[in-house]
């Protein structure tokens, strides 16, 4: 893929219009930071992204994570590459998993620091382990676009910023809603301003501070 | 007080028992009724394992049809709870579990005959129903998050299976393991209708007057209720399954000219069989509806009505027993008053014993657990059945029958419920506690079972008709035993209508009162 294109987009919730219409293009390579005060429409664009481009292999990592809390956090990983195997292979793989699978995952989940939990059970981690999960299910995943509904707000500094390194080590292109704007600004090329369901600014990271964010809040 | 609708309704609902109680039929008829009972206490107190040859298979029997009955049921049951959306699925599965499984039996005899298949399928079909229902409404409450984020292309069956069926699964086992302990109940009452199962053995025991036998099969039936978590374990349950269906026993071959009599000639009603057309089928349900339905619904609803008031009644007394507000296993307050060494107060913190507790509350709380697990284990047949046999022939003992054991199902989940609530330290204690603190806070939950059990309870009190109380299974068993199966259908089918209605009307009074229930609490 060289371009993703968003064409005069809206999302509503029943009759209520959220967002839109919008249109935007994301070229390939492009890492892009969606920011935007609380309840400005991030999510709901970042939903409506993930519709038009699914097909052509974008990753999502939504806020409320989409872990499943009764399958172990190998499973969890394992299922961002579930359409490469056939269906046989992943049920067996639910019961007994193939020492392939184990062999690839591991190694990601020990740049995470969650190696020591990968057989336990989703439902069991505290907030910040199982946000590292979705993410490398995401990074598993290897999709084309890496579409993630903040991505590290469970995660103290250092933390973080492996995670951030992480993302977008395996996504060169991207589309990051965050709430650190400081941590938006350096590890993305341009920002996309979200304001009452609309694009209020859409400029390059570089010549971007955190103060010219601030009338978006 | 008049202006909440709950109170109004229970008022309500305790005047029509009181208005019902004056026009049944409620005496006691036995010759000597209390020397019946101290010769059965007897027999409890001293059991004699070895009078009946095959006391162990008959165990054995009854093990394997419930498991084989419960285990096709589940598996039939999961299938249709995934096409559950269909409005056709949705109402053959509530026809079919609106029928009990006695009267499935009673249908299934009479082609299959005494053949194992017969109890199998009287277990299977109602709690397919059942079970597709419980599994239809755990697989919704599932979470659609993860099914939205997997790849593209992921396939229908691996994103089934590793998104809801993976989130549902606890859920799912634990209902069936439930759902095991009811099939065991069923299972033994399918002896009273010819089973090789404990009823059979329990049936022929009493009639002769061996109560040292009726103890024995007694005393083993509640040892293998409550020891049930021993020895399901979930490693194990795939081996018991595999091994079932070979412990079923051989039963009578089936005579399959007999499967294609009846359906081509013995269910269809008379008059059409005598070539009278649809004027003598008008007249002949009339007839039924005269004679047998109405008198059989009127005093099913008469019946039901009591039956609920006073198992509401006997679980507000009950629950109390199973209720740490009440009983505790380790007495707290006194250990934390008395002058103790540090090492006993962490020891009492972290809920050791210290022995000075009063072994008299651990002794009460042991025995009112004892007793609710008596009273819910033992299926009402076999309780109405024992009732009757000391009393006489009456209402009474199936009113009490049902009110024991609906009881002690609603006492022991009203019990648990009353452990999750939290007093502030200075609350009352003793009848206070109880009456101002605690049945306040639970009246809601108690009234939302009370109503979820009113449907199971008219469906019971239509089943104790075959034991001779005048009730619609009475119509139907008549009818049976007459050879009248084209009767007996229609009643049958009479009484579905009827649970089913009975069913909505529980499902409206619940949500106008915005009672709320989860899939945890036992249908």
């Amino acid at each position: 893929m060289s371009t993703l294109v968003l064409t005069e987009a809206v999302a509503d919730y029943g009759h209520q219009r959220v967002l839109g219409p919008l249109s935007l293009t994301l070229q390939r390579g492009e890492r892009v930071a969606l920011v935007g005060k609380s309840g400005a429409g991030k999510s709901s664009l970042l939903s409506v992204m993930h519709q038009h481009w699914r097909s052509r292999g974008a990753a999502l990592m939504p806020q409320e994570l989409g872990l499943v809390p009764s399958l172990s956090v190998f499973h969890n990983v394992y299922m961002g590459a579930l359409a490469t195997h056939p269906a046989w292979y992943n049920l067996v793989t639910l019961a007994k998993p193939f020492r392939r699978d184990v062999a690839a995952i591991r190694p990601l989940l020990a740049r995470l620091s969650i190696d020591d939990k990968c057989w336990a059970m989703a439902g069991e981690l505290s907030g910040g382990q199982r946000q590292r999960v979705a993410a490398a299910r995401a990074i598993h995943q290897g999709g084309e676009v890496l579409l993630a509904d903040e991505p590290v707000s469970a995660l103290d500094g250092p933390q973080s910023e492996t995670l951030m390194i992480e993302l977008t080590q395996a996504y060169p292109t991207a589309v990051l809603a965050m709430h650190d704007v400081e941590l938006a600004l350096r590890f993305t090329d341009r920002v996309i301003g979200i304001a009452d369901g609309g694009i209020a600014l859409d400029a390059p990271s570089v010549r971007l501070t955190a103060q010219d964010l601030l009338p978006l809040y | 007080m008049w202006h909440s609708a709950t109170v109004r309704l229970s008022l309500g609902f305790v005047a029509l028992a009181v208005f019902c109680l004056g026009i049944a039929d409620l005496s006691i008829t036995a010759h000597d009724p209390w020397h019946e009972l101290g010769r059965l206490v007897q027999g409890l107190v001293q059991p004699d394992v070895s009078a009946v040859d095959d006391l162990w298979v008959a165990l054995l029997r009854t093990l394997a049809f419930a498991f084989v009955g419960v285990g096709l049921g589940a598996t039939a049951g999961f299938l249709l709870a995934l096409v559950f959306h269909s409005r056709l699925v949705r109402g053959i599965c509530a026809f079919v579990r609106a029928i009990h499984e006695l009267f499935w039996a009673l249908i299934f005899l009479q082609f299959f005959g005494l053949h194992p298949l017969t109890g199998v399928l009287a277990i299977a079909l109602p709690y397919a129903g059942v079970f597709a229902k419980v599994f239809a409404e755990i697989l919704e409450e599932t979470d659609p998050l993860p099914e939205r984020v997997l790849p593209a292309g992921s396939g229908r069956l691996s994103t089934l299976a590793f998104t809801r069926l993976s989130e549902a699964w606890p859920h799912l086992v634990s209902y069936t393991s439930y759902r095991l302990e009811c099939g065991l109940r069923s299972s033994a009452v399918l002896g009273f209708v010819g089973m090789p199962t404990l009823g059979f053995y329990l049936e022929s025991a009493f009639a002769q007057g061996h109560y040292d036998t009726v103890g024995a099969l007694l005393l083993l039936f509640y040892a293998l209720i409550a020891s049930l978590r021993l020895w399901v374990r979930p490693l194990l349950v795939p081996v018991y399954l595999v091994v079932a269906p070979f412990c079923l026993g051989s039963g009578l071959p089936i005579v399959w000219s007999n499967v294609s009599r009846f359906f081509t000639e013995d269910i269809v009603p008379s008059p059409l069989r005598h070539g009278e057309g649809v004027s003598g089928l008008v007249g002949w349900l009339g007839d039924i509806m005269a004679n047998e339905a109405l008198p059989g619904i009127w005093q099913t609803l008469v019946l039901t009505q009591i039956a609920l008031v006073l198992t509401g009644l006997l679980a507000l007394a009950l629950y109390p027993l199973v209720s740490r507000h009440f009983f505790q296993k380790r007495d707290f307050q006194r250990a934390f008053c008395q002058r103790l060494p540090f090492r006993q107060h962490l020891a009492v913190a972290k809920g050791h014993s210290t022995g000075s507790g009063r072994p008299g509350n651990r002794l009460a709380h042991l025995l009112g657990h004892g007793l609710l697990v008596i009273m819910r284990s033992t299926p009402e047949y076999l309780l109405a059945f024992i009732l009757l046999q000391l009393w006489g022939p009456s209402m009474l003992p199936a009113v009490v029958a049902l009110a024991i054991h609906n009881g002690g199902i609603i006492a022991h989940l009203v019990g648990r419920r009353s452990n999750e609530v939290r007093l502030r330290q200075d609350a009352p204690h003793g009848l206070e506690r109880y009456a101002y603190e605690l049945t306040p806070r639970l009246y809601g939950p108690f009234l939302a079972l009370l109503f979820y059990r009113w449907e199971i309870i008219m469906r019971e009190t239509a089943i104790l008709g075959i034991l001779g109380i005048t009730t619609l299974g009475f119509y139907v068993d008549s009818a049976i035993q007459e050879i009248r199966f084209d009767r007996a259908m229609v009643l049958i089918l009479i009484t579905a209508l009827l649970n089913i209605g009975v069913d909505v009307l529980a499902r409206h009074l619940r949500a106008r009162l915005r009672l709320r229930h989860t899939a945890n609490c036992e249908p």
